[in-house]
């Protein structure tokens, strides 16, 4: 299990405007700015559960899967995972954890991806027999008989990509943090990665913790979701949630576009704001994009960007 | 009885992981052939200059040198030979990368200790390019003619004591390097702690001129600094210039120093981690 509470953690962040005046004065003063990057964060994921943490650029995603994962301290609250303090614990904490950080690589660049694969084996102290069933499974689940032998800085970002993900499961983590997975990946790996990763929550029990911006994901992962803006939770729950409060928020903007001289059917409108707003999603549903633009506008509606 | 085999058990398995460390990093290492010759022709021709040039001074006035002509040119052609291991300006680029780049994060989440990962490393690094390196240096050098012929060791012993110094070098080349490594958490980038640290070490290991060279109070001042303790003790045992009691204190000073600088790269490295912030993406 999964509690985080009331985490904030902020960053300094160092400032100046282009040009060569400005950064001749930043000799003499500097100007930094101090970034809250979570503000009071708390939530409670349970055993088995897979949840997708989405919000906008910059929206404190990755810290707080930096925190879950022990490589970041928070400046304050508490955080257990199965009882663990991540940061404290780290060792014994990421034993029990797989971790893919879609924009970095854990894979040895020079060699064969085997390689970088076997010394994971020895780093996590994989027995034999799993090591190899494990490999077995993750190769042909994510189709990487032919990249085994490749030297990773030979692969495509997707072929790559897929061996990250073999690579953190390898050691059968009770939990999988993925932040990006899907990044740069074609529509057939997208598709073979999600099935993986909900095959993985079904079978092996598996708690998944998702960060992305690719609303299919989630629709085809998350029953749950953490909507995160400026470092604070916004929305904690289903999908129909977040459609639900898309929609009144995309009502009232059509509102106030419909203002002038329809008074009555305006104050229709807002009596019925959030069964019509669900509706009003709902017949975009065959629109692929139809979920992007629902949380282009939330975010914008939230002035969380 | 049991818990004491599980111990063993348990500190066996640990070491594995550093060992594995080793042996990826190592067999790495010795895919980079051309880098490996590249290397060899460089080594000669500075081992040559380095004959020469000693060769001049000490045609000029023999009695001013504290070494025999035989024991310097033994000293250029085994540092030529075996210059990764113990070069200062050879640091692991990658792991200044990741700190860089942010690809440490992946290093932190694994169940490691990441100052004993990076030892590993460097250790293979090093082990990797001096294996291919040294054995063409060694069999050309000892086939030169006179005076500038590699010549073996006095006796077993000598050759034992060189291979026990050169084995504790390395591992204090390694432990200063950690070192920088660790400061590197604090500074972003490496590059003025490398030119810093690369410089004086240079000169303070006896890399530019041995050490007995320099005038006192200079050498006795740098013979106690840890940087002595690098190439300086196994080079000068094997050409015979270093013995007895010199020699059981020149050892004792390279464990104390390689004591101190475990101890203070390890809790450097690991107030570096606890502090570091992994930013972006």
């Amino acid at each position: 299990m999964i509690t985080m509470e009331h985490v904030c953690k902020s960053y300094r962040v160092s400032k100046r405007s282009a040009g060569m005046i400005a950064a001749c004065k930043a000799l003499f003063r500097r100007e930094t700015e101090t970034v809250q990057a979570l503000s009071d964060v708390s939530f409670t994921i349970q055993d088995g559960e897979m949840v997708g943490y989405i919000g906008p650029n910059g929206a404190g995603k990755s810290s707080t899967i930096k925190i879950l994962s022990g490589i970041l301290t928070p400046d304050a609250g508490t955080c257990l995972v199965d009882g663990r303090v991540p940061w404290k614990d780290r060792i014994a904490h990421v034993r029990q954890i797989g971790v893919v950080f879609g924009q970095r690589s854990q894979l040895w660049w020079d060699v064969p991806v085997a390689d970088s694969f076997s010394l994971l084996k020895d780093i996590y102290s994989i027995p034999q027999s799993q090591f190899h069933n494990n490999v077995e499974e993750l190769t042909e689940l994510l189709h990487l008989e032919e990249l085994l032998k490749t030297p990773a800085r030979q692969l495509s970002l997707g072929q790559r990509m897929r061996c990250e993900i073999a690579a953190s499961l390898l050691h059968d983590p009770r939990i999988l943090f993925l932040d990006e997975p899907t990044i740069g990946l074609d529509a057939v790996s997208k598709l073979a990665v999600r099935d993986f990763i909900l095959r993985r929550n079904r079978d092996h029990g598996t708690t998944v913790i998702l960060t992305t911006h690719d609303m299919q994901d989630i629709e085809a992962l998350t029953r749950r979701i953490i909507l995160i803006g400026r470092g604070r939770i916004l929305l904690d729950g289903s999908l129909e949630d977040m459609r639900r409060l898309a929609g009144a928020a995309g009502v009232r903007e059509q509102d106030a576009a419909g203002a002038q001289g329809q008074d009555t059917a305006g104050a229709q409108r807002q009596e019925t704001a959030g069964a019509r707003g669900q509706e009003t999603v709902e017949v975009r549903q065959d629109d692929p994009a139809a979920l992007d633009r629902i949380v282009a506008r939330l975010y914008e509606q939230l002035h969380i960007i | 009885m049991e818990g004491s085999h599980r111990c063993a058990d348990l500190s066996e398995r640990t070491m594995k992981k550093y060992i594995s460390f080793f042996r990826l990093r190592f067999n790495m290492g010795i895919q980079y052939r051309a880098a490996a010759a590249a290397g060899v022709v460089t080594q000669f021709v500075w081992g040559f200059m380095e004959c020469f040039l000693f060769r001049a001074f000490y045609e000029a006035d023999p009695a001013a040198f504290p070494m025999e002509f035989s024991a310097t040119v033994s000293y250029v052609w085994m540092q030529q030979a075996f210059l990764a291991v113990f070069a200062t300006w050879m640091m692991d680029n990658e792991i200044f990368d990741m700190i860089k780049n942010g690809n440490i994060a992946y290093e932190l989440c694994r169940p490691v200790s990441v100052y004993r990962v990076w030892f590993a490393r460097n250790c293979a690094l090093r082990l990797s390019r001096a294996a291919l390196r040294c054995v063409p240096i060694l069999l050309v050098a000892v086939l030169l003619p006179e005076p500038f012929r590699l010549t073996p060791p006095a006796d077993g012993r000598t050759l034992g004591m060189f291979a026990v110094t050169m084995a504790l070098g390395l591992l204090v080349t390694v432990s200063i390097a950690m070192i920088v490594y660790a400061l590197s958490f604090f500074t972003i980038t490496p590059q003025g702690l490398t030119i810093f640290f690369t410089s004086a070490m240079e000169f303070f290991s006896g890399a530019i001129i041995p050490l007995p060279f320099l005038p006192q109070p200079l050498r006795t001042i740098t013979e106690l600094l840890p940087f002595a303790g690098m190439q300086n003790v196994p080079l000068r045992i094997y050409g015979g210039d270093l013995a007895g009691t010199e020699m059981a204190r020149a050892v004792g000073l390279q464990v104390f120093w390689l004591a101190a600088l475990l101890l203070l790269g390890g809790w450097l490295c690991g107030k570096g981690v606890r502090r570091i912030v992994v930013q972006g993406g």
